[in-house]
This record gives C-alpha cells, sequence and structure tokens, in this order.
C-alpha cells in the first residue's frame, strides 16, 4: 500500500486546541511540512508567541521559547544570536505582532535579523474573544468595536507587510491567503522561501497567511473563507514584497 | 593619614583627568583611593568636580564634604567649594581666571596662574597639570614619579606625544607653589 | 606597583562579566549606567560576542530571555525608569527559571526621577518586581572592586539557581573610579552544558522554554519549585558584613554604598565614645534576617539609614521582630546623606536614649 498523505514528522501526534474551521491547523501543517522537507527539524527553535497559537510548542516536534506579548522577534534575537546555525522562526497572530509588538518586529526587520516570522492575520484578537485588531477592518464588529470598526476613532487597517518592505533589513516578505487549496500551496511555497532566506543568511524573512476566526466572526468554516477572500484580500494585496534576488511579483 | 581634595572648573579644563591623575598616582604607591565625579547635564557649561580621596586606611565615604584641599579652576567653582574646605585647608585657586578673594581667613590661598604658566610651556590645555602640581608640591599625598607614571597610564596611546609637555606643566605648577 | 586597575564601577562590572564568560550583552541607553554598554560594545567584539543595542528596555530583557533559554551567559543593565520597563521580562524569566544577570544602577524616582544616585529601587528588587510569586537574587556592592566579585558570583549562582540575578547599585557605585583586580578568565566553552536549553532537538524530546501552566494546579506546582528555591537560596546564600558590632550598644543598617558613608559617621561616634557598629546586608534577597536579628537582642537601638524615603528598614524591622527600636534616616531623589548628617542623627539618638 502506497502512503499518499501523512502527518510531517515536524508536527506531535496529538490534536489541537483550535477552533473547527481555524487556519492555525494548516499552517502549522505547511510549517512543519517546510522544516522537513528542508531536514531543518533538529535544528529550528520557534517562539511561540501570546494569543491563539501560545501553544503551538505543543504541537511542533522541535525546541521552542514562549514569549511574553510581542516580544517573540526580541526572544527570537536573543536565541539566534547565541544560536547563528540554527532555524530560529516566531509565529505570531496580528495583535501580538500588530499591536503590542509592533517596535519588536519592526526593529528586527531593521537590523535584518536573520529569523523567520510567520503572521497570522486574521482582523482579530482570537484567544482573547474577539477584540479589534489593529488589522481589523473597517465596518468589521468585535467585542471592543461593536458598532463596527470605525477609522476616525480607530483609524485604518496596518498593512504590515508593506510597512516593512521600506525596511533595507527586510530580505524576504509576502502575503498569502488561506481561502482555497491553489492560495495554501502558494503559502506553503513563501514559507518554503523564507526559510531558505534564513538559510542562506539573507537577514529578515516574514510571510503575512491571511486566515480565518470562523468562531470570533461569527461564521462557519466555508463563509470564513469567503470572507477572507472578498473582504481581505482586496485591502491586504497578495504577493511577494522583497525578496533577496530584489523586485515584487506581486 | 586621609587626603581629601575637590578639584572643579569648568567642563573641558580638564579636572576629571586631573583627579583620575591624582587618583591613579596613589594607588600606584599602594595607597587606598577613590574618585567619584559630578555627572549630568552640569558637565556641559557650569562646573564638573570630582572628589579624590587617597588614603593608608579603608577609605569610607568616597563623597567628600570637608576637603583638605580644594583646587577651583574657575570662579564657581571657587564660590562653590572654598566654604567647605576644612579649617586650614588648602584652597589652590587658578588665578588666570579668578581675580575675586576667596571669602575665608582661617585657610592658606595658593594662587596659580595656571593658564599662563601651562601657555610658558606650550598649550594652556595644560594648566590642569600646573594645578596638580601646585597641589603635590603643598600637599604631600603622592611622589612627582607616581604622578607621572599614572600620566602614562591616563592618556591615550596616542596623546603620549604630549607627556614631556605635561611633565614641564607639572614642574611649573609645583615651582609656582614653592615660591 | 600593584596589578590594580583604576575603573569605574560601570566599566569594572561590563570587565567582570566578560571575566565571566558571558559573551552576549543586550541593553538600551540610560544615565548614569551608559559607560556599562559603551564597554560591552568596544570589548565583545573583541571576544567574538555580541553586544545589541534594543529597540527598547522592553526588547533588551527578552533578548536576554531568548539568549539565556539558548544556554549562555547573558547580561543587561540599565537605570531606575529602564529597570520598571523590564519587570516583565524579568517576571518571565523567573517564570520560566532562566539564568541572567540584571544590572541596576539606581537614580532618584519616581518617574523620570533624576540621575543622581539612589536606592529607591530597594523594594522593587527584593520583592520581586513585575507580577507574580518570585524573587531574584539580590546583591549590592559597596565599591567598585566588590561589584567585579559580586558580578562573578552573579553569573555562578543564575546557572546554579537557574534564577535571574541583579546587581543592585547606584549612580555612586557606577560611576566612581577605585582600584581592581580581576579574578580567573572563564572561557564559555569550559562551562557546563545546559541540558535544558533549546539548541535543536536532535535525539530528544523538545526542550520547551515556558513559564504557561493553564491548569492552576501545575501552576500552583511550578510556584511551589519556585519557592523551594527561594528557601534554599535562604539557606545557603546569605552574604553580609558585620563591622564592630561585637561591642556595640547600637548598631546601623546600610548597604551598598551608603554603608560606607555610615561607617565614616561610625568612625567618628566611635572616637566621641559610642559604641556603635554597622551591618550591612551584601545579599538583599535573600536578607540577613538572622544576623539582623541577634544584633537586635544586643543593641539599645538600630538605625537604618537608606537613599530613599525607608525601604529597606520595613525588612530591618521585620527581622528585628520588636527586640530593639528600629529608627530611619535617609534622604532621596538622589540626594546623599553625608557622614555628618548621620553622625548627628546617631548622638541625638542616643542623646535620647539616655534621657
Amino acid at each position: 500500500m502506497k502512503v499518499v498523505a501523512k502527518r510531517p514528522e515536524s508536527l506531535m501526534d496529538k490534536p489541537t486546541h483550535y477552533c473547527p474551521g481555524c487556519t492555525h491547523g494548516i499552517t502549522h501543517r505547511l510549517v512543519a511540512e517546510v522544516m522537513d522537507e528542508m531536514g531543518i527539524r533538529e535544528k529550528t527553535v520557534g517562539v511561540a508567541p501570546v494569543g491563539c497559537a501560545v501553544l503551538a510548542y505543543e504541537y511542533f516536534d522541535c525546541d521552542f521559547q514562549q514569549a511574553a506579548h510581542g516580544r517573540a522577534p526580541a526572544v527570537a534575537t536573543g536565541i539566534k544570536r547565541v544560536l547563528p546555525d540554527n532555524f530560529v522562526f516566531t509565529y505570531q497572530g496580528d495583535g501580538d505582532l500588530a499591536s503590542i509588538g509592533t517596535a519588536e518586529i519592526v526593529h528586527a526587520a531593521m537590523r535584518g535579523e536573520n529569523i523567520t516570522t510567520i503572521f497570522i492575520n486574521n482582523a482579530i484578537y482570537g484567544m482573547t474573544g474577539g477584540q479589534m485588531a489593529p488589522t481589523t477592518m473597517i465596518g468589521q464588529k468585535t467585542t471592543t468595536s461593536p458598532y463596527g470598526r470605525d477609522s476616525k476613532s480607530a483609524g485604518n487597517p496596518i498593512r504590515v507587510v508593506e510597512m516593512l518592505s521600506t525596511l533595507e533589513g527586510s530580505a524576504y516578505l509576502a502575503r498569502v491567503g488561506l481561502f482555497n487549496n491553489k492560495e495554501i500551496k502558494k503559502a506553503k511555497k513563501a514559507i518554503r522561501k523564507a526559510f531558505e532566506t534564513q538559510k542562506e543568511g539573507k537577514g529578515f524573512s516574514l510571510v503575512e497567511l491571511l486566515s480565518t476566526c470562523p468562531t470570533n466572526w461569527g461564521m462557519n468554516p466555508n463563509e470564513a473563507l469567503d470572507w477572507v477572500k472578498s473582504n481581505m484580500v482586496p485591502y491586504y494585496p497578495l504577493g511577494e514584497y522583497r525578496t533577496p534576488e530584489g523586485g515584487d511579483n506581486k | 593619614m586621609m587626603k581629601e581634595v575637590i578639584i572643579a572648573g569648568f567642563g573641558g579644563q580638564g579636572v576629571m583627568l586631573m583627579g583620575q591623575i591624582l587618583a591613579g598616582a596613589g594607588m600606584i604607591e599602594g595607597k587606598e583611593v577613590s574618585w567619584l565625579p559630578s555627572y549630568g547635564p552640569e558637565m556641559r557649561g557650569g562646573t564638573a568636580n570630582c572628589h579624590v580621596i587617597v588614603s593608608e586606611e579603608r577609605i569610607g565615604s568616597p563623597f567628600v564634604t570637608n576637603p583638605d584641599v580644594v583646587v577651583a579652576m574657575n570662579l564657581p567653582s571657587m564660590d562653590k567649594f572654598a566654604p567647605q574646605l576644612k579649617e586650614g585647608g588648602i584652597l589652590i585657586i587658578n588665578s588666570s581666571l579668578i581675580k575675586e578673594e576667596p571669602d575665608r581667613q582661617d585657610i592658606r590661598v595658593i594662587k596659580i596662574p595656571a593658564n599662563e604658566l601651562a601657555g610658558e610651556v606650550g598649550s594652556d590645555r595644560a594648566a590642569n597639570m600646573v594645578a596638580l602640581g601646585a597641589v603635590i608640591e603643598k600637599v604631600k599625598i603622592v611622589e612627582v614619579d607616581s604622578i607621572l607614571s599614572s600620566l602614562k597610564k591616563n592618556l591615550p596611546e596616542r596623546h603620549h606625544k604630549l607627556i614631556p609637555l605635561n611633565e614641564e606643566a607639572l614642574k611649573k605648577g609645583m615651582e609656582a607653589a614653592r615660591e | 606597583m600593584t596589578d590594580k586597575i583604576l575603573m569605574k564601577g560601570n566599566e569594572a562590572i561590563a570587565e567582570a562579566a566578560i571575566k565571566a564568560g558571558c559573551r552576549f550583552f543586550f541593553g538600551y541607553p540610560i544615565t548614569p549606567q551608559n559607560e556599562l554598554p559603551a564597554y560591552m560594545a568596544r570589548r565583545l567584539p573583541m571576544e567574538d560576542g555580541v553586544f545589541l543595542q534594543a529597540e527598547s528596555e522592553v526588547a533588551a530583557i527578552n533578548m536576554v530571555y531568548g539568549a539565556a533559554g539558548a544556554g549562555a551567559r547573558v547580561m543587561t543593565s540599565s537605570s531606575s525608569p529602564g529597570i520598571s520597563l523590564k519587570q516583565e521580562g524579568i517576571s518571565y524569566m523567573a517564570g520560566s527559571e532562566l539564568p541572567g544577570v540584571i544590572v541596576n544602577i539606581i537614580r532618584g524616582g519616581p518617574g523620570l526621577g533624576g540621575i543622581q544616585p539612589a536606592q529607591s529601587d530597594y523594594l522593587q528588587a527584593t520583592k520581586g518586581g513585575g507580577h507574580g510569586d518570585y524573587r531574584l537574587l539580590v546583591l549590592a556592592p559597596q565599591s567598585v572592586q566588590e561589584a567585579v566579585d559580586l558580578t562573578t558570583e552573579a553569573f555562578e549562582l543564575a546557572d546554579k539557581y537557574r534564577n535571574p540575578v541583579m546587581i543592585l547599585g547606584d549612580g555612586m557605585i557606577g560611576q566612581m573610579m577605585e582600584p581592581v583586580e580581576f579574578g580567573e578568565e572563564i572561557s564559555p566553552e569550559d562551562l557546563p552544558k545546559k541540558e535544558w536549553a533549546t539548541v535543536g532537538n536532535k535525539d530528544r524530546k523538545p526542550n520547551i522554554i515556558n513559564s504557561l501552566s493553564l491548569q492552576a494546579e501545575k501552576l500552583e506546582e511550578l510556584n511551589i519549585r519556585l519557592q523551594k528555591k527561594y528557601e534554599k537560596m535562604k539557606e545557603e546564600e546569605v552574604r553580609v558584613e558585620t563591622y564592630k558590632t561585637e561591642d556595640a550598644d547600637y548598631a546601623i543598617v546600610a548597604f551598598g554604598s551608603m554603608a560606607r558613608i555610615a561607617l565614616s559617621a561610625i568612625e567618628r561616634a566611635r572616637e566621641e565614645g559610642v559604641k556603635i557598629g554597622l551591618i550591612r546586608p551584601i545579599s538583599l534577597f535573600p536578607y540577613p534576617d538572622q544576623v539582623v536579628g541577634k544584633v537586635a537582642e544586643q543593641v539599645k537601638f538600630m538605625l537604618t539609614v537608606e537613599m530613599s524615603c525607608g525601604q529597606m528598614v520595613e525588612d530591618v524591622r521585620l527581622a528585628a521582630n520588636g527586640r530593639c527600636p528600629v529608627y530611619f534616616y535617609g534622604r532621596s531623589g538622589g540626594v546623599v546623606p553625608t557622614s555628618q548628617e548621620i553622625y548627628e542623627k546617631i548622638m541625638e539618638l542616643v542623646r535620647g536614649e539616655k534621657e
């Protein structure tokens, strides 16, 4: 019998705590597959955020550090400076990275810190129960924007990849969406490219994944996937924003 | 024997270095020493000062409140520190910049035209060394050889060509204090 | 001639750290400790080490967290307002049981405060500082030489207990120059391997550096383990100096540079026939309660002198436990009590005692 699908070795054999229809599971798998394919599991140290992925260290079969809210890029910097030959990645959500950890991500990119960041943008705080994130769409209802996000009071959503693309230290920046199989394949390619960038010592790499949060969005999983495509993608254009070779393919 | 010294002047007059050379000389002689600077914004424009203690015994407070010696390189320094001198203490004033008399009769005042004398040996930036010469001439704290060794240690290599000039300035100060 | 070098406290601490095998420093500028990171920036590249000026104190302490978790000896330094910012990371380090050395060259507060010496971070340093039930080992040098010696020890203790250690100095200790000698140099390669560090999990289960425990009972287990560790520190790591307490009728309790100033006052009072001694806690956590308690049995009063409005005095009172009155004298905001002021306070209290 031929095996056509199996759990990547870089993932533990245990069920996750993520809600049904949440795309965290897909992203975990994509990262693990890339680790397997590159044969780097035993040399990888992950950094978990505060947020839904706080327990990421339970699911990946590699060494992990859990960081304070927003500080994963600083923690990763400390690790990478001690272990320059290891692979170090952070896995962060939008509250963690784009709100409380803005300084840390910008400066890690500015330094060209040779780490990889997996950035989950689902336009909301998940773990704490659906509050407004800096990436929340205009008009989107959350527990702290019950009448919809109003740009007059809460500003407009942050486009993280575009912001970081002004920094010379950013070697690889891409935004992908997890709303259909084709895009998921592209997402994996981007993650692979980010880790390859680190392997070659080119500098900071980040992949922003437009993701779902059906529970806090109040949708079923399919509606949530459609919402990513129809509401988020127009505001957060997909593509590569910086590559080590230069130029962008968006 | 414990000697407590306050050296004060404008930022840029080399008062900090003067104190370090003095403390370093004491250390070379195997004495207990401490050097405590004033720090912060007052270093630019106002007075900079350092407290130096050279002692045979363990030094308690590195903070000098009743000095045996005050070196005042400018007027604000004299005004600030002359009142703190011990009775019978020594006030060395840079008479190139200070024309006023101190407001005390119970101390010994040594007037040294430090800038002029330093100018005579080639650079008025050595005024600090002239004043230091006066200190070691008037107060038996350390030997002149120790000051010279300390000077070598405290000056960065690239300034070592200035050592002869500084040595001359030191001797000028000693002579002037003797007179 | 001697082999001693005249060095500023800030620079001497940095050199001592390098000699203790520290090759990683993450900092952020703040007066009056700037000479320390500047020294590291100059020296660490010569030792193939890393100096990094972080974007904030918050980032710096989290870099320390990462580097410590990766198994390195690592240091950060700051002064009061910066140390407040580091508290989050320090709490995480304590919770994740990570070693590391944090230097606080205290300046006057609260708020932005000033830049002159103070001891007003005593409570923050010794009672935890951040959130949760934890303690740091806190060491308070009174001279540049002691700052060097305690820095060496701090790295050993941090590794021994897997706990952050704080060197608590003040602007005076940081800025002062005194002759120093350094001990033997430790090469990072010669240090024992840290089996728990995250360095890649070849042929083993993953190592996880973490302070999260969503189950209350599990988290309580961690807390009980931490408390045991602190109890062990109390048994084994108390450091204290006493001076002329054997025949003392009175005692001063003071730490760090304040103790030296008090010492000058003590000598003067002794010349006047007042039998007074000094207790100088060197470890502020663990606190030398037993020594303080023992002397409290013997003396008519204790006087705690601090560069604050009275923080350590609380621990002195707890240790004395009513066995003698405990008085306080202090100045704050960066004003340093003079030996004259302390002398006068001693004499005033002694007169009051006799009346």
